[in-house]
């Protein structure tokens, strides 16, 4: 009987703490649809689709936003790139100094984003380069990094390497066992790793903050209007990505069972086969 | 070359790049942060390089309050996340069931809307005339003239609600590695549920706990957003003092001080708190 208690009082717990985490998403989404009297999108005032059907008439939003987009797409190309290649080093071969660069690339992640921030922009005042679009950029690539270095690497140290040994048996050389062996398996890890990446660099405004000079970002842009009150349609773009994040998330699962599918179709041929047969 | 030397170069080779740009845009800037914090001078006149070592102690000095208050706020942050946390990932590792993933799945999706408009959001939340404030103060609760927002509390129910993924998902990864026999184990040998569960599971999940409270920890006390969009200037923290002299007053040197100093608290904590626990190198414990 205790026994039963102590799981209703667990469960009773964990949703009450999904819920706080929930609560200001469910505002932002609610408040997507509201129809503010003044500047201030705080207090209920009644329901309207204008908002939705027009996201981009509030000055500025749309470059905002765009950038945001293309900066978090060129940095996660670029730290995957980077990462992978640091991850297969770091797992495959062992050298002098690994110890050292494992290290070294944990610790932009124990370093606070204000720090970051700061650092950078003082070696660029130092270096006279002006800050901007590719500022932006340098900086995003910098802490994608060890994030994709840390989350592929997980991936590589699980994975059996004498498959790679199998093919490079059968004649294929180092590069096409790396392309039809090794890639495929990590692919995983890779989206893993780029939707991360992407995600970090979207929504970072801290370090964005230090390194923007004029240039403005999605969280910049929340970040100077949440003085004179934050229009509704940054609600709706942000409600938008969520959504769309949900939907690739939801291919993604589906897409993974499509193949589970085939695999287990191709591994264990009579597991298809037998439903068949039995009737 | 022969074959033997190509290969061994190979891991170098890989690594080059990546390590080239993270010391170029990670480890100079560090460095350029302790030559800017040791220079004198302001924005009209330049700056010259004196070995002004005078920068740290005024910065101590006259920010220490902001300082201890990082350390408290975030202290206390971690605390309540880990108390949030704990048995939310408990829940989620062994007794979710088939809404196991779904339940994943919502602990990480905030991630994806824009931390900064959920903090706005919490503005909403707890404006003066808003639902919650109201409701509040017709109970009692809050006095007349009482506030939510602007408040200490509201900075650090802030910081919580930002960083709380931060501490679900290691406990959930190191709880959810453990092998259960290993507790029935322990209670077919008579130990209570209780005994059971200090003994063997609290000890299992220690890499969790430690890599959650340094991902919550770490992010924290350099935060400066909650304190800004939820508090006021008495409740400013290390991170808005960083931020301003930066970006608004340019005080370089002093920034870059505090800046410093922030970075070797962080550096100091981890390292003792790792150590504490039993961890010799830091990296294990975090990932």
């Amino acid at each position: 009987m205790r026994g039963g208690f102590r799981n209703w009082a667990l469960g009773a717990w964990s949703v009450l703490a999904l819920v706080y985490l929930f609560i200001p998403i469910a505002i932002v989404v609610l408040y997507s649809f509201n129809d503010p009297k003044g500047r201030y999108n705080i207090t209920w005032e009644g329901f309207t689709l204008d908002h939705w059907l027009h996201p981009f008439q509030v000055e500025g939003l749309q470059e905002a936003l765009t950038n945001s987009l293309l900066i978090a797409l060129l940095a996660t190309a670029l730290a995957i790139v980077l990462g992978t290649l640091m991850a297969l080093a770091l797992v495959r071969y062992g050298f002098k100094g690994r110890g050292a660069a494992n290290l070294f690339i944990f610790l932009p992640l124990a370093t606070p984003e204000v720090v970051l921030g700061a650092a950078l922009l003082g070696l660029f005042i130092t270096m006279g380069v002006a800050t901007g679009f590719a500022t932006i950029l340098i900086a995003h690539t910098m802490f994608s990094v060890s994030y994709v270095v840390v989350t592929i690497r997980a991936r590589l140290q699980g994975l059996d390497t004498h498959l790679e040994e199998a093919a490079m048996d059968l004649g294929a050389n180092e590069w096409t066992a790396f392309r039809k062996v090794t890639l495929p398996i990590i692919a995983p890890g890779i989206a893993a790793a780029a939707l991360l990446s992407f995600a970090l660099s979207v929504d970072d405004f801290v370090i964005t903050n230090f390194t923007a000079g004029q240039t403005s970002t999605f969280p910049l842009f929340i970040w100077g209007a949440a003085r004179q009150g934050v229009p509704a349609e940054v609600n709706v773009l942000a409600t938008a990505l969520l959504l769309a994040v949900l939907v690739l998330m939801a291919l993604n699962v589906l897409w993974q069972r499509r193949k589970a599918r085939s695999e287990a179709a191709l591994i264990e041929p009579r597991a298809v086969v037998a439903p068949g047969l039995a009737q | 070359m022969g074959l033997k030397r190509r290969r061994a170069l190979v891991p170098f080779v890989l690594l080059g790049p990546g390590l080239a740009w993270l010391v170029v845009f990670y480890a100079i800037p560090a460095l350029t942060q302790l030559y800017v914090s040791l220079q004198e001078g302001n924005f009209e006149v330049g700056y010259q390089f004196t070995w002004n070592f005078s920068t740290y102690t005024e910065a101590l000095s006259d920010y220490q309050e902001q300082i201890f208050r990082s350390l408290g706020y975030a202290a206390v942050a971690t605390i309540l996340c880990f108390v949030i946390a704990f048995p939310l990932a408990y829940f989620i590792a062994f007794k979710a069931g088939r809404f196991r993933n779904l339940m994943l799945l919502l602990v990480i999706l905030p991630f994806f809307t824009s931390y900064l408009i959920r903090t706005v959001a919490w503005q909403t939340i707890l404006a003066d005339n808003g639902f919650v404030a109201e409701r509040l103060r017709d109970v009692g609760v809050l006095g007349e003239e009482g506030r939510l927002l602007a408040t200490r509390t509201a900075v650090i129910a802030g910081i919580t609600y930002n960083f709380l993924p931060f501490m679900v998902l290691p406990l959930y990864v190191s709880l959810e590695k453990i092998d259960r026999r290993l507790v029935e184990a322990a209670t077919d040998l008579y130990a209570s549920r209780r005994v059971a569960f200090t003994r063997v599971t609290l000890p299992l999940a220690m890499p969790g706990i430690i890599a959650g409270s340094l991902l919550t920890f770490i992010p924290a006390v350099g935060d400066f957003v909650n304190a800004q969009l939820l508090g006021t200037s008495r409740q400013y923290m290390i991170g808005n003092v960083i931020q301003s002299k930066f970006l608004v007053i340019t005080d370089y040197p002093s920034a870059a001080a505090l800046s410093f100093i922030l970075m070797a608290i962080v550096l100091t904590c981890v390292l003792v708190y790792t150590r504490v626990l039993g961890r010799q190198n830091l990296e294990e414990a975090v990932i």
